[in-house]
């Protein structure tokens, strides 16, 4: 039975090479249950292993299989072979386990998505990646399931490529896990030239044989690799951004698996780290503590609800951490199924509510949620409850397990796992009520559109005003040109008169013409005044009206701050369209692709905490199963049951106190919710801001810097010292005349006078 | 120990004189042909090219592996006999894969991309550029290999000069007196070689190599100045940080052909010339000189890289790319340990496929878009998903991603040169993040985001370029994946190259790992616990059939 382990990898391959051939024809939704369908045989071919090993004498849980001699350079040989024990059986059954559920859910969450076969072409090349590292029977092959989980998470979070914020996340994930994987293989490098081989077993056996500081510096390089892959300071950068990618993705590969893989690789070699001086595991610990906690306090203020999740994630990463550093590789790996389990379950359903919500992923737009999608809120909140550590749901046995063991190895650790725990009670708990419960809110009209459409408003009764203004302009103006016209008639009238007291009196016919003329002047007289009262007139109602605009606008601005962003005051016919779609739009339970997956991890996550019960030693299952990968290097609890009783309910208060702080905030608003979502947690600490503004600034100078130093100065030398040549030898001008053939003309003749050289040379 | 008294494999037909002249009686039938008729021309060189390919691939074939420290389809004919210069061919596991990548690249470069004009002379330089390759890689008589490396830089001369683009002149002419810099000052060094060994040993003039090595008698001195005369023509020729600036011109302005051939062939040039007549010839002056050139190699790695990432044109990004990976094929090689020569050497023929392949993609992209400014391309996997998934392989191998070809080589050298240099390793190392971060950069600019203008109508890539891609794909994935029929191939006369230097330098000896006892499953059973091995028998049943686990599944099922 066990030599069917080569068929766990087998499948997932044979998937991605039928789709790779065939996907456009298989097309939606048969590409994706070819995929499927790989990953569940994959999963049988695993339970097989599994109970093949079960069957053996626990000393013969090992056991290597070898399909071909892979690289074999001298001393270095490796081939690509596999190593089934315990630990790499345990791996592979929650890979495919839970990889199997991701895929039949994606076949729900990518349906009518245009490159659909593709993304399970990717997801199968993932899944054989990541058994080829859990399952490689030495350092190299696991390296390269670790570069391809790598490409596979590079491919899938620049899924979307067209956007070039997925585009970027996608290169950024890649480049930071390449600063871990440079860790890794110089770690190669040393375990090689110190053992002579990077075969896990060769490693098993002869890590005795290792100095001190030789060990210390493998580990310390493996940490480095570990903590690019599995998310940890100061290389965790790239997983918030990661979310980028389609939220099965970040089930999969950002939650469950991939980033798991740094725990699975300090585990498998732990001879190592049993050899090396104590403050290498004392800085694994205090990496995990610190990012735990750090991550931890970031996930509080986030909005995006995979944020959240990907800060948690973190987060828990750092926890698995702390308990490898203090020698609990069995707490490390129960947390990893535990949390495979778990936050696989949550990804999954905030996927399914961003399904169900037009893919908003805002939670502030969300709440109420609950009746609305019953499956995927009830099995949220198992997810919850497992992960805010409430017992008798999983996540709580295997946390304790780990604040067991820091409590022991050192107090402080212990109270930065506590508060950590407390702080995930607390987000977590924000995330649910955020979403599911309190009122439904993704059909209210939002601050910034309320905003808008007062400012549309005033921007209107400005325009208003501003008419106004210009209006009793228009109106004095024509005042001021009515005066005029009264002037110029009292002139010309003045000037009539002066013409009949001066016109011959006995010229009859031109006295006639005068006093005509005069008449006429004082018609116009009469008639320009009479305009001007009206005009007057024109312009105070004019002035009237102006003021009230003036003041309309005041009142809508004063309007406008009393309703402090609320809609009080707007009727439904000034809100914008899109709110209007809102109101149309009804979230939606997804389909049973999605729903099945959910309550099935739901279940797991209830019960997995069963695998490592602490009451008696016979439950320790886990730890039983798994000794002989561990080389008796797990440390063992020396506090008696007292003391670990008190530590459990210590714990469990600390995530009742989260929880009922976020009762507080959240549910009864009794505390704003800014005085906890400091900007400064928002922005994570700046931290990647500080990163990115170093790239982009003084890095991306310094690589100008020697650009330009290629261009300008070693090129220029060059150019320089041709260009002296030439100078010098100016009469040679002729020669080197830059045409085309002179120089090569000039190769031949050189050859042949040598030449004649030579037979000269011999002949004498 | 290569000698060619061992080298018993004589065969009826001179293969290897076959190789270098097919391509040049080649050139000399297209001179011949027609003017009117100018699609001959490219399918007569098309065909030349796959003769002389056909016979490279059955010198592979028949290639004895056990043999294959010594040379072997030795060809010797005296040419000059009073001047002790004579036609000496001959291939071993160190030439063997180069002349088998020469013969498969000039095929698949004539076929690639047409001649923009003056066809015949085009393809003509082609071919002539393939007897200087050839003749280069199998020479055994130094003054031979002088006169083909010196025939190698004509043709590549007029193929830039000519059919380039830009500042095709300038460019051409910087390659060409860069080189002739260099190799002038060989040419000398292959001079004092003969002459000072003749006077020291009494014996009349050779320039026959292998003689010459097994010689070695010169004084330390001579030596190390002579290697460095040499090692300034390989520098050149690598190109090592600081004379590598003619590259990124020659290659910017090449025809695609042309730097396919620059990049997939010529650039070994100087590798296999450090390997062939610097290491062999003077071992000693190579063990007391490979710290410098190992520190050199590295400044390449990291100085190529970082120039690579800030370059705006796509074709120098590959060019500058070239620099840092030639880098580890210098560090693997005077890591002078089995796993940094094999290393070396494997990189040697992945980088001519993965670069080859990258110069390639970039020309199609060229022939679409007209233009290789990073800036003006963008969105492109929308409009060409197919030319986009192969470009990324492509890429990924360029990475060295493991599994593609590129990691196998990167990952010997890294781990050859850290038994020898250590540090230099582990900076050298960080050359791989910075890898990634120059071409997924660039692949990110040019093929992410939205398609505007004409971006968004780009082709997709066609049949026939296609079936000129596959060849590309399969070697590096088979590469990846199995390469150890290349690297066993290599092997002994990779040991037979550190045998002659143990043996010829003092107090030199291969820097390897300290190999721990292998363990053995067994081994570990029980470990630590009280379990007693008696019931191991069900256990050895497993170990014992998993070598062949692979056949034996049906019997699991």
């Amino acid at each position: 039975m066990l030599d069917a382990v080569f068929l766990i990898p087998a499948f997932p391959l044979l998937g991605f090479v039928s789709i790779l051939l065939f996907g456009r024809r298989l097309g939606e939704p048969k590409a994706g249950w070819v995929a499927t369908l790989a990953m569940g045989g994959s999963f049988a071919a695993s339970l097989v292993t599994f109970f093949g090993l079960l069957g053996e004498d626990m000393e013969n849980r090992r056991f290597v299989q070898t399909l071909w001699e892979w690289v074999p350079a001298g001393d270095f040989s490796v081939d690509v072979g596999f190593l089934v024990d315990p630990l790499s059986i345990t791996m592979t059954l929650f890979i495919t386990g839970v990889g199997s559920l991701i895929h039949l859910y994606s076949i729900g969450y990518m349906h009518g998505d245009q490159n659909f076969s593709k993304f399970f072409l990717y997801l199968n090349l993932f899944a054989f990646s990541m058994l080829m590292l859990v399952l490689g029977d030495n350092m190299l092959l696991t390296f390269l399931g670790w570069e391809g989980v790598g490409a596979c998470s590079y491919f899938l979070i620049s899924f979307w490529f067209t956007d070039p914020a997925n585009a970027s996340a996608g290169k950024k994930a890649f480049v930071t896990n390449r600063i871990g994987d440079w860790g890794f293989m110089v770690a190669m490098f040393l375990t090689f030239t110190t053992i002579g081989s990077v075969r896990y077993i060769d490693i098993f056996g002869n890590a005795g044989t290792l100095t001190t500081g030789t060990a210390t510096a493998i580990t310390v390089l493996l940490l480095v690799g570990a903590a690019g892959k599995s998310a940890q300071f100061p290389l965790y950068l790239w997983l918030p951004d990661a979310m980028a990618g389609p939220t099965p993705v970040s089930a999969l590969i950002h939650a469950a698996t991939m980033v798991t893989s740094g725990i699975y690789l300090l585990t498998r070699v732990n001879p190592i780290i049993a050899e090396s001086s104590s403050w290498a595991p004392e800085l694994i610990a205090w990496v995990g503590a610190g990012t735990a906690l750090f991550a931890a306090t970031i996930a509080v203020a986030q909005n995006d609800i995979k944020k959240v999740l990907a800060y948690s994630t973190v987060s828990q990463l750092g926890y698995m951490f702390l308990a490898v550093g203090t020698g609990a590789y069995v707490a490390a790996i129960f947390h990893m199924i535990t949390h495979a389990f778990f936050k696989a379950l949550l990804f999954l359903g905030s996927g399914s509510v961003i399904h169900g919500m037009h893919h908003d992923q805002d939670m502030r737009n969300y709440g109420g949620l609950r009746a609305l999608m019953p499956i995927t809120s009830g099995t949220f909140i198992v997810g919850w409850l497992a992960i805010a550590g409430v017992p008798p749901f999983s996540g709580f046995w295997s946390k304790d397990e780990i604040l067991a063991h820091a409590y022991e190895h050192n107090l402080a650790l212990w109270l930065i796992g506590l508060v950590t725990a407390i702080l995930t009670a607390f987000y977590m708990s924000r995330q649910v009520f955020m979403t599911f419960f309190g009122r439904y809110r993704y059909a209210d009209v939002r601050p910034d559109e309320v905003a808008l459409v007062w400012e549309n408003r005033i921007q209107h009764v400005q325009v208003a005003a501003t008419e106004a203004t210009a209006a009793v302009e228009t109106a004095e103006t024509a005042v001021a040109q009515a005066g005029e016209k009264l002037e110029a008639a009292q002139a010309k009238f003045v000037q009539r008169e002066t013409e009949l007291a001066e016109v011959d009196p006995t010229d009859e016919k031109a006295v006639e013409k005068a006093t005509k003329n005069l008449a006429k002047a004082q018609d116009g007289l009469a008639s320009a005044g009479e305009s001007i009262p009206e005009l007057e007139a024109a312009v105070v109602a004019a002035r009237n009206s102006a003021q009230e605009a003036t003041i309309a606008v005041d009142a809508v601005r004063a309007e406008a701050e009393a309703a402090d962003g609320s809609v009080d005051g707007l009727s439904d016919a000034d809100l914008p369209e899109a709110v209007v779609e809102r109101r149309e739009f009804h979230p939606h339970e997804s389909p049973w692709q999605m729903t099945v997956p959910l309550v099935v991890l739901a279940v797991a996550a209830i019960g997995a905490g069963a695998m490592n019960l602490p009451f008696t030693k016979d439950l320790h299952f886990l730890e039983h199963w798994l000794e002989p990968s561990l080389f008796h290097n797990e440390t063992a609890l020396s506090s008696g049951g007292g003391t670990l009783w008190v530590l459990a309910i210590v714990a469990v208060v600390g995530g009742a106190l989260g929880i009922a702080a976020a009762v507080a905030i959240y549910l009864k608003g009794r505390v704003d919710p800014s005085r906890v979502e400091r900007p400064i947690l928002a922005r994570g600490w700046r931290y990647d801001e500080a990163v990115s503004d170093f790239m982009g600034g003084p890095g991306r100078k310094g690589f100008s810097l020697v650009a330009w130093f290629d261009a300008t100065i070693v090129d220029g030398l060059v150019n320089g010292s041709g260009r002296l040549v030439r100078s010098v030898g100016a009469e040679m001008r002729s020669l080197q005349s830059g045409l085309v053939r002179s120089y090569a003309a000039l190769v031949a003749v050189g050859a042949v006078g040598l030449i004649a050289w030579f037979l000269m040379r011999t002949s004498l | 120990m290569p000698t060619l008294l061992a080298a018993s494999t004589s065969v009826a037909f001179p293969v290897l004189t076959a190789l270098v002249v097919t391509p040049a009686l080649g050139a000399l039938l297209l001179l011949l042909l027609p003017a009117n008729r100018p699609e001959y021309f490219k399918q007569v060189s098309f065909l030349i090219a796959v003769v002389t390919a056909a016979m490279t691939a059955w010198v592979m074939v028949e290639f004895d592996t056990a043999g294959a420290a010594d040379f072997q389809f030795v060809d010797s004919v005296s040419w000059l006999d009073n001047l002790g210069i004579s036609w000496t061919l001959g291939i071993d596991g160190i030439s063997l894969w180069l002349v088998v990548l020469t013969g498969a690249l000039f095929p698949i470069a004539i076929l690639a991309i047409d001649a923009e004009h003056s066809p015949k002379a085009y393809y003509a330089w082609l071919l002539v550029l393939e007897t200087g390759c050839m003749g280069v890689f199998l020479a055994l008589d130094l003054f031979a290999f002088f006169v083909f490396f010196e025939i190698v830089l004509i043709p590549m001369y007029f193929l830039i000069g000519q059919w380039g683009h830009g500042a095709r002149a300038y460019a051409a002419t910087k390659f060409f007196i860069y080189t002739m810099f260099g190799s002038a000052l060989m040419l000398v060094g292959i001079l004092a070689t003969a002459f000072l060994t003749a006077a020291e040993t009494g014996d009349p003039v050779t320039f026959d190599l292998v003689t010459l090595a097994n010689t070695q008698a010169l004084s330390t001195t001579a030596a190390r100045w002579i290697f460095l005369s040499f090692a300034l023509a390989f520098a050149v020729k690598v190109p090592l940080f600081p004379v590598h600036t003619w590259l990124p011109d020659a290659h910017t302005n090449a025809p695609t052909a042309g730097s396919v051939i620059l990049a997939g062939v010529m650039l070994k040039l100087g590798t296999y010339g450090f390997l062939r007549f610097g290491i062999y010839l003077f071992p000693e002056a190579a063990v007391y000189f490979a710290p410098m050139l190992v520190a050199l190699g590295t400044i390449g790695i990291i100085y190529g890289a970082i120039a690579a990432t800030m370059q705006r044109d796509l074709k120098r990004l590959v060019a500058y790319s070239s620099v840092a990976h030639l880098g580890f094929i210098v560090i693997g090689t005077f890591a002078l340990n089995t796993e940094g020569l094999e290393g070396g050497l494997l990189q040697m023929v992945n980088h001519g496929v993965s670069t080859g392949a990258l110069f390639l993609l970039v020309g199609w992209i060229y022939e679409r878009r007209h233009t290789r400014e990073i800036s003006e391309l963008g969105g492109l996997q929308k409009p060409a998903p197919i030319f986009a998934a192969v470009f990324m392989v492509v890429m990924l191998s360029s990475i060295g991603v493991p599994g593609l070809n590129g990691f196998v080589g990167e990952f010997l050298a890294l781990i050859g040169s850290f038994a020898a240099y250590r540090w230099w390793a582990i900076v050298a190392a960080t050359g791989v993040v910075i890898a990634a971060l120059y071409l997924l950069w660039a692949y990110q600019r040019v093929f992410h985001g939205p398609a505007e203008g004409d971006n968004a109508e780009m082709a997709d890539l066609t049949w026939r370029e296609g079936a000129i891609m596959l060849p590309f794909l399969a070697a590096i994935f088979f590469m990846g994946l199995y390469p150890k029929p290349v690297i066993e191939r290599m092997e002994p006369a990779v040991d037979a190259l550190i045998a002659h230097v143990e043996r010829h330098v003092d107090d030199f000896s291969e820097p390897t790992a300290e190999i721990a006892p292998a363990v053995e499953l067994d081994d570990l059973h029980g470990e630590g616990s009280d379990a007693e091995h008696g019931e191991d028998t069900s256990h050895d049943e497993d170990t014992s059939h998993s070598e062949d686990a692979i056949h034996s599944e049906e019997g699991a099922q």
